[in-house]
């Protein structure tokens, strides 16, 4: 039949034309994956200090007055970047002093003894071995590091849904209200900053750790604070906690936060 | 021929008949319309982007990877980076060509690429892309002396 041979050639036609155009998209495809797989290596640096957990211990008999806190808290907000804010509530903070009664309320008595009722503690975030900010993450931007137990944070993917300052029973997290740019008296041009929309916390040093250094706040503490691996029994922290007895913040909630407080 | 037929048939004729000219000419109109923007702009485009190179960049010869690689792909390198610098505290880059660098983009990319404006941001702007990694890292990681 002749219409049904002219339907026939264009059909054909069709496919040959669609064959045709479908070969160099198919090859796009076939390049695009495992061009660079295996071929480069990605390892530790030499000199990086390992550990299974980190963990602190915070040495508070050592400590009289603010004045004994404040080298390791503009340390730790020197070089990362920590802007200062004039208003009280866009405040970002990494490690700052709190009262007994904030950082312990769980743990205070009606008649305390002096000292600790009148110095400042210090504190930071407390690296959980069961964060609850981890769990309420929506993005995975902050998660529990298998490596070493630092509670991380990727920037780059947090939406700043604040969700993880909420499960944060410690107040360990700061949200960026502002572009923090501005309010950086000195800026360490070796570590970013951050933008205007993600929360930020502590990161025990993971960027000191990677070189073999000691987190900022340990290395200005003057013998205040000792840091270590929480999981080896002969680590330094393991000895101050067989010798001492230590205090955490609110161990009642599970949380198992790994900064330890001699008093 | 079913009634169908006929209605369709009938249906067409009125079609050709009446409306031919205004609709051929609309057609004509939209297409002049549509391919405006390239018939306008056709052997027009813009040249691609010269970079420059610092010094010591030019010194270093070749970046972590291969040019071309690193022209089409830094993005992807980038990626790789930050997953396993944040993630895995892998922070040792190496190579195929076996040459080991520290994973970073403040203090290893952008201290030989130290001249943002007329290397990153050449490109950037030419393919018309905002990435927002300078929203964070510092442009100058070393102040050039």
């Amino acid at each position: 039949m002749e219409s049904s041979s002219r339907r026939r050639f264009l059909t054909m036609a069709g496919v040959a034309v669609l064959g045709i155009g479908a070969k160099p998209v198919l090859d796009v495809l076939a390049a695009g994956q495992g061009e660079v797989a295996g071929s480069f290596k990605l390892k530790k640096g030499d000199g990086a200090l390992n550990a299974k957990q980190w963990a602190m211990v915070i040495d508070t008999r050592k400590v009289e007055k603010a004045s004994d806190l404040e080298p390791m808290i503009s340390a730790c907000h020197k070089i990362h970047n920590v802007p200062q804010m004039e208003n009280k509530n866009h405040e970002i903070k990494w490690i700052w002093e709190e009262e007994y009664h904030y950082a312990f309320p769980t743990a205070t008595s009606r008649y305390m003894n002096e000292h600790a009722e009148h110095i400042p503690f210090l504190v930071l975030c407390n690296h959980c071995e069961n964060p609850p900010c981890v769990r309420a993450c929506p993005t995975k931007a902050t998660f529990k590091r298998e490596s070493d137990g630092i509670v991380m944070m990727d920037f780059h993917r947090c939406i700043g849904c604040r969700f993880c300052m909420a499960a944060c029973p410690y107040g360990a997290r700061s949200f960026n209200f502002r572009d923090p740019r501005p309010f950086i008296k000195e800026t360490n041009k070796e570590f970013p900053t951050r933008m205007k929309g993600v929360v930020e916390k502590c990161n025990y040093c993971a960027e000191r750790i990677a070189v073999g250094k000691l987190p900022a706040c340990v290395e200005a503490s003057n013998g205040i604070l000792t840091f270590g691996d929480l999981f080896d029994p002969n680590s330094a922290v393991r000895e101050l906690l067989k010798s001492n007895f230590t205090i955490r913040r609110k161990q009642s909630l599970g949380t198992e936060p790994s900064v330890y407080y001699i008093v | 021929m079913s009634d169908k037929k006929i209605f369709l048939m009938k249906d067409k004729n009125i079609f050709l008949i009446k409306d031919k000219k205004y609709i051929i000419a609309g057609l004509v109109f939209f297409i002049a319309l549509f391919t405006f923007p390239f018939w306008y702009n056709s052997g027009k485009a813009a040249p691609g982007p010269e970079l420059k190179l610092t010094d010591k960049a030019k010194e270093a010869k070749e970046c972590v990877m291969p040019t071309a690689y690193m022209r089409a792909e830094h993005m992807q390198l980038l990626d790789i980076w930050r997953q396993s610098v944040v993630r895995n505290s892998d922070n040792i880059y190496v190579n195929p060509s076996g040459k080991a660098f520290t994973m970073s983009l403040s203090n290893t990319c952008l201290d030989c690429h130290s001249n943002k404006a007329e290397f990153c941001d050449k490109c950037h702007d030419y393919a018309s892309v905002r990435p927002y990694c300078f929203d964070c890292h510092i442009d100058k990681p070393k102040e050039i002396k």
